[in-house]
């Protein structure tokens, strides 16, 4: 990365009495990058954003973003950046346009906020009361209260919870052009197609540590990304069957009962020495799949939601 | 200045915010004026004023700053808070002290309108206006002041729901309390002497004494408001929570 990070993490803990929520996350993030940072429920996401939106202290470890500390240096960082909290943070006795109007009077080289409304997809309900909006409509609103100041880095804390496909697609559109133009973004989801799309690089985190961290075609590929599916009767004799794929007895394994998968590539002389090991034992051979593992199952793998 | 400009902003939304919930312009405007109404013209309790509009203007002109310092502030900031708007707030660059100064410059612009309303419809039912009133804006002013950190306490600390009974539920206690619309020696002595620690009829009683012809302001009422008006802020200050 040529130029110096835009957020900057080292060694972050954050406590909440005896629960350590982050616990020595490091990370650095690049000017105009999207970063996505990805985990179950209660892994530290919330938590690592909300210190470098100068919301937490941190009890251990530094944080530094646009070269700022968000508690200290708040009242410089805050006309810099752009958050969209996870839920709530706006007033539902307004309207969108009066909000966004009063959102933009906050900084002083705002974005017209009729435009960003109608960019947002939300030009027609620019008079309904806020309280009156659906979850996805408040949901977009959040994120051009977010937008209006022209901010040099955004925070999106789950920003597509409760939309329907369309305004996902808007909000993608939107994080994507927001790229373009150099605005570095954070993001945290629990949407892995989200990530693979959006992010350049994602750090995928769990009970408050940094479990991997890549681009999303590293992580794949580094997580033994190349698979072979299939199922067939329980209790195969799985060493033999790595022999006769010349593979060691370790890529071979049964998941769950009757279900087997083959940690290698599927080229067909593979896919061809299977398919006579098992005819020569008459075997059926079922659900035969042949691929990359995808972002869902390196997650998965990673922050042990299944049984290996 | 941006300064300037975002604090102005943001009193304009926090005056269209309060304009549009009825229910506070009903405890801000239709309350006290009913009670000065009614109260004028039955006389359910015989006061030493001669006048008992002399008794029930100034109360009901410290009845109103308490419901809009006190009652429509703590109910509307702590809403706020359980939308999470203030933790949003939070990180824009308007700054606490600039949410702080449009609330204040929002409440202030209510009690004015109230005071005018009140004073009018007084002057309309044969109450009359003297210099003293000079000093009652002082007192109410101290006592916006002190009824501000009562309910900012409130806000900042209780659950919304616990806010808005909690803010209700002392208005009425007040109310009756207080000197406001009931006389303070016609309560049991225990009583009285209780309330008159309390803001609401060291306020009531202050504005009396500096509104009421000839009437002195009694010692004890100015130093109990002056308590207040620096306690409930402090107070407020030290306990406040941003985030529900």
């Amino acid at each position: 990365m040529p130029s110096p990070p835009a957020i900057e993490v080292v060694d972050l803990v954050k406590r909440y009495s005896d629960v350590r929520a982050v616990d020595g996350l490091s990370l650095s993030i690049g000017a105009g990058e999207v970063f996505g940072l990805l985990g179950p429920n209660g892994a530290g996401k919330t938590s690592t954003v909300e210190v470098l939106e100068g919301y937490r202290t941190a009890d251990g470890g530094t944080v530094s973003v646009l070269g700022l500390d968000p508690v200290d240096d708040g009242p410089a960082l805050r006309p810099r950046i752009g958050v969209m909290l996870q839920e709530g943070g706006l007033y539902p006795g307004l309207r969108p346009l009066e909000l966004l109007r009063l959102f933009a009077a906050y900084y002083d080289d705002a974005e017209d906020p009729r435009h960003l409304l109608e960019v947002v997809g939300l030009a027609d309900a620019g008079r309904t009361l806020v309280r009156r909006l659906s979850g996805g409509q408040r949901q977009r609103l959040s994120l051009a209260c977010a937008l209006v100041g022209r901010p040099e880095v955004v925070f999106l804390d789950e920003p597509t919870a409760g939309m329907d496909p369309h305004a996902r697609a808007t909000t993608w559109n939107l994080v994507r052009g927001l790229a373009e133009r150099g605005t570095t973004v954070v993001l945290t989801t629990h949407a892995m197609d989200e990530a693979e799309h959006l992010c350049d690089r994602i750090a995928i985190v769990d009970h408050g540590r940094l479990v991997a961290e890549g681009t999303p075609a590293a992580l794949t590929r580094d997580a033994g990304a190349d698979v072979v599916t299939f199922s067939a009767a329980p209790g195969l004799d799985l060493a033999g069957l790595a022999v006769a794929l010349g593979l060691p007895a370790a890529a071979v394994r049964e998941i769950h009962a009757g279900d087997y998968s083959v940690d290698a590539a599927g080229t067909p002389e593979r896919i061809a020495d299977l398919a006579v090991w098992m005819r020569d034992r008459g075997e059926r051979l079922d659900a035969l799949r042949t691929g990359r593992r995808s972002l869902e199952e390196v997650f998965l793998r990673l922050t042990g939601a299944v049984e290996q | 200045m941006s300064t300037r400009r975002a604090i102005g902003a943001q009193t304009r939304a926090e005056l269209a915010l309060t304009l549009r919930r009825g229910e506070s312009l009903l405890v801000s405007f239709a309350i006290p004026v009913g009670i000065l109404v009614f109260f004028s013209q039955v006389s359910t309790v015989d006061t030493a004023y001669r006048d008992p509009l002399d008794f029930l203007v100034p109360g009901v002109l410290a009845l109103a700053v308490m419901s809009t310092a006190m009652v429509s502030l703590a109910i509307a900031t702590g809403y706020e808070r359980r939308y999470g708007v203030l933790k949003r707030l939070g990180s824009t660059p308007l700054s606490r002290g600039g949410l702080l100064a449009a609330k204040t410059v929002n409440v202030l612009a209510i009690e004015a309108l109230q005071f005018v309303v009140i004073v009018v419809t007084g002057l309309a039912l044969g109450w009359h206006l003297d210099a003293g009133i000079v000093l009652a804006v002082v007192f109410l002013v101290l006592g916006t002041v002190a009824f501000a950190g009562i309910g900012l306490t409130m806000a900042g600390t209780l659950r919304a729901e616990a806010t808005l009974a909690g803010a209700n539920g002392l208005f009425l206690v007040l109310l009756f309390i207080g000197g406001m619309a009931y006389p303070l020696d016609k309560l049991p002595t225990v009583l009285e002497e209780f309330a008159k620690v309390l803001p609401a009829a060291a306020l009531s009683a202050s504005v009396r004494g500096a509104l009421a012809p000839g009437g002195h302001i009694p010692g004890w009422s100015v130093v109990v408001l002056a308590v207040w008006a620096i306690g409930a802020p402090l107070v407020a200050s030290r306990v406040f929570r941003w985030e529900e």
